[in-house]
């Protein structure tokens, strides 16, 4: 065992893992999936979206900033984090407006990937049907917030890239994801090529005219759940 | 022993979930030996006059018809699914939701590009009334089912359907799990 190891243990599998890392990211290294979104490779943890959450020695915690550390006992794939994943996920549907037959990232969106694979069947919390705004002004790219979960992680791209594009805005149930354009993106420096445009896990922020591109039956998420690129690697247990 | 009673409803949608379940293919005639149909609008079948076993509901509830029918389908079945989208959140409907009803009904009727010589808001009384935002049914009432798609495909209805009636276990695999 070299010095910066340290070995963990996720639902009851010692899984061995480099000081530094977060829980998150060494359970990607082992080959076991935590499910998460608002986690991006690459990109400093925002700790935003509650999905991620494990117990470490019985209590829960966000796995994408929890450093490991010798000898932590992690829960993961239980049936309590499953359900407490799923009513996060419901409550992320419920607050925006979410209408899959008739957006474009269908099959391709990270948000109803995890609905689909935590088994949500319906949101059973009332909506808050709140109309939110839609920013098509550049030539480009959309924002189209009735689909934004503020998960950050276009801010945290493009801050990446020493742009600033994006920011939050607000507080609490009014929180929104702002641009760095008084009469919208048109005025920012966002390129299509940008990170941050292809940063988004859902469909608030798109690229333009790529929509429908792919036939049903071959997007993403049709026949493939979330996360299984990870448990591909490694299987465990 | 009898065979089990199905009664559908279209609320608001576009059909598309009852189509679905015609798209079963030569599986409908084994439905048939499976199911004998009651209300619905299949059969033309207008009103409940005997208890029925399952209830499969397509649509919304987006006016005043809609939720006195999904009040009386709650009275008369033992069992109601919710089928598709629009049953389940609203769906394509409920995309008026963000917008307040008056302007909804006036970009319609009276300002809309399509709209001629000033146009009228319809008041006739046949005509039922909106409700100012598109329920989902289990805001309505309690579904004891989702079958979620848009529609929900042949073979997870025919799954959902089948396990149901012979007291199995309606676990839908990840493949029938669809939001589209
Ligand atoms: S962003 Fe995802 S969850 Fe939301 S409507 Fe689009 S596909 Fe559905
Ligand atoms: S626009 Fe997309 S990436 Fe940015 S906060 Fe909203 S959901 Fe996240
Ligand atoms: S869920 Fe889709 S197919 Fe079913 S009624 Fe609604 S729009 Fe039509
Ligand atoms: S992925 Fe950890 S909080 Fe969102």
């Amino acid at each position: 065992m070299s010095k910066n190891t340290v070995n963990i243990i996720i639902d009851g599998v010692e899984i061995e893992a480099q000081e530094g890392q977060t829980i998150l990211q060494a359970a990607d290294d082992a080959g076991v999936y935590i499910p998460r979104l608002c986690y991006l490779k690459g990109l400093i943890p925002g700790g935003h979206c509650r999905v991620c959450t494990v117990k470490v020695n019985g209590r829960p915690a966000s796995s994408c900033t929890f450093p490991v550390s010798e000898g932590l006992v992690i829960e993961n794939d239980t049936e309590e984090l499953t359900t407490l994943r799923r009513t996060v996920v419901e409550m992320l549907f419920a607050e925006g407006n979410h209408v899959c037959p008739a957006c474009e990232a269908s099959g391709n969106c990270e948000l109803q990937a995890m609905a689909y694979r935590l088994g949500m069947l319906a949101v059973t919390l009332p909506f808050l049907r709140k109309p939110r705004e839609l920013d098509a002004t550049h030539p480009d790219v959309f924002i189209d917030r009735d689909r934004c979960i503020l998960c950050g992680r276009c801010a945290r791209a493009s801050e990446a890239e020493g742009k600033r594009v994006f920011g939050f805005e607000g507080r609490g149930i009014n929180k929104r994801i702002a641009v760095d354009g008084e009469h919208g993106l048109k005025e920012t420096d966002l390129k299509a090529a940008d990170r941050a445009a292809r940063a988004c896990p859902t469909g608030c922020l798109r690229l333009k005219r790529i929509g429908w591109k792919v036939p049903v039956g071959q997007r993403q998420y049709d026949t493939t759940p979330i996360g299984s690129d990870i448990e591909q690697k490694q299987p465990v247990g | 022993m009898a065979k089990p009673l199905v009664a559908t409803a279209p609320f608001t949608g576009c059909f598309g979930c009852h189509m679905s379940l015609l798209d079963i293919d030569e599986r409908i005639l084994d439905l048939v030996e499976l199911v004998e149909f009651d209300k619905s609008p299949i059969n033309d079948i207008k009103t409940f006059t005997r208890p029925v076993d399952v209830g499969l509901l397509e649509g919304g509830i987006s006016n005043d018809e809609n939720y006195e029918q999904l009040k009386l389908f709650r009275k008369h079945c033992k069992i109601l699914i919710s089928v598709g989208q629009c049953a389940i959140t609203g769906g394509v409907p409920a995309c008026r939701n963000t917008v307040p009803l008056k302007e909804c009904l006036e970009e319609a009727y009276l300002n809309g590009p399509t709209v001629v010589d000033g146009g009228v808001l319809p008041n006739d009384p046949d005509i039922p009334i909106l409700l100012d935002k598109v329920y989902p049914c289990h805001e309505v009432v309690k579904i004891d089912y989702f079958l979620p798609g848009c529609p929900p495909s042949a073979d997870t209805l025919w799954a959902a359907l089948t396990a149901l009636l012979t007291g199995k276990d309606v676990g839908l695999p990840y493949e029938l799990i669809k939001y589209d």
